[in-house]
């Protein structure tokens, strides 16, 4: 969930809402002439407020603008889970970052490597560079979309069915699968609209994305509704787990279910099914870790 | 640091607190405090504005500040960029602060 980070109010208590992962942002919710009272109000509630273990994460603006370099020396003293860039174009973005943030945590005692970075694209550019991107630091757990200055760098506009992204987003995607990390989509700025943020959230869970950018409180029980497996995907999932460690523990390396093998991607969805179960707070019986 | 003009930080909404600065001709610190919580929290309030602008080096300055109920660590931001922007300063000591 973002989280303008010039607005005490909205900072002091993002994590009561139940969002996975919080965004303070110093970047395009925070006006030019409060860079830097934004930049203070961040660093000062990631030192002292208790966030309760929600990942936090900060968009810095980026190191070609006045304010990058300031906020990157403030903020990973700070030390925030994840530092998120925006405007991402190649991968030399990324290692410049890499390298301020290195020199930062060692001045800093910080362990070097402890800040994770995201990089987001919102550029024909970067959407054509994605893996480069996605491959350029092994501090980057995840490749993210932003839809507006994506939409209008195309020369076109945002519609309900998102068909303008396709290209984008399954790039993106495509992208972060291929280099072993995360791919976050973009956010849905009318709150207002329930049923065509719900839409999208249905098509960016088909896809394949891990999760989604919200910009309102009101936008996380959906988020959280539609990436919880059903009861019957779960319990089909169970037996999927259950019937590879039974041919498992016969020595058989054919597995199968109702009459139907099932082979290995099978098995390894079921156990994302079951991790995300997990993730959303529902007890399995049984978990597919010892399954190879 | 020295303060060399008049500088404003924060706003007026819920949980912020404005912080105004202005250069004191009697090399002091002076704070005039104004806050719905004054009562419960007024003594913790200047606390906090005068740590903060001690650890800024801050010996003289004319402080006005109107609260809305802002946490400690709020009302140390708000000081903070009052400060710089009084001092007419972009680059901070982040090395220093602890």
């Amino acid at each position: 969930m973002y989280v303008p980070g010039n607005n005490p109010g909205m900072v002091k208590d993002a994590h009561i809402y139940g969002a996975d992962s919080l965004m303070f942002d110093l970047e395009d919710s925070v006006s030019l002439n409060e860079k830097d009272s934004a930049r203070f109000l961040v660093y000062n509630a990631l030192k002292s407020i208790d966030y309760e273990g929600t990942e936090r994460v900060v968009r810095i603006n980026g190191l070609d603008t006045p304010f990058g370099m300031e906020d990157l020396e403030a903020i990973v003293r700070a030390q925030p889970d994840i530092i998120r860039l925006p405007k991402t174009e190649c991968a030399q973005d990324v290692i410049d970052v890499e390298k301020e943030i290195e020199r930062i945590e060692s001045e800093a005692g910080i362990p070097v490597g402890k800040t994770k970075i995201m990089a987001a694209v919102e550029s024909a550019i970067g959407v054509m560079n994605a893996y480069e991107i996605a491959t350029a630091s092994e501090r980057l757990m995840g490749i993210a979309i932003g839809a507006e200055d994506y939409v209008t760098n195309l020369k076109t506009t945002r519609s309900l069915d998102g068909i303008e992204l396709l290209a984008g987003r399954s790039h993106v995607l495509l992208a972060a699968r291929a280099a072993g990390i995360y791919a976050f989509d973009t956010v849905f700025s009318d709150v207002n609209n329930e049923e065509g943020f719900i839409n999208e959230v249905k098509l960016i869970k088909q896809l394949g994305f891990d999760g989604k950018s919200v910009i309102n409180p009101r936008q996380i029980t959906p988020v959280h509704q539609i990436y919880t497996p059903s009861q019957k995907e779960i319990d089909k999932s169970v037996r999927v787990i259950r019937a590879a460690k039974d041919a498992k523990k016969k020595g058989s390396g054919v597995v199968s279910l109702d009459g139907k093998m099932v082979d290995k991607p099978i098995i390894e969805r079921a156990q994302r099914a079951l991790m995300l179960a997990e993730a959303s707070g529902i007890r399995v019986s049984e978990g597919g870790n010892d399954i190879d | 640091m020295k303060i060399k003009k008049a500088a404003i930080a924060g706003t007026f909404e819920s949980s912020d607190i404005t912080v105004s600065i202005q250069p004191n001709s009697e090399n002091e610190v002076s704070i005039r405090l104004k806050s719905s919580v004054e009562k419960q929290f007024g003594d913790q309030i200047k606390k906090v504005i005068l740590d903060t602008l001690k650890e800024l080096d801050v010996k003289s300055a004319s402080v006005g500040v109107n609260d809305k109920g802002a946490l400690d660590c709020v009302i140390k931001a708000r000081v903070e960029t009052a400060v710089m922007r009084a001092a007419e300063e972009t680059k901070f000591n982040w090395k220093v602060r602890n």
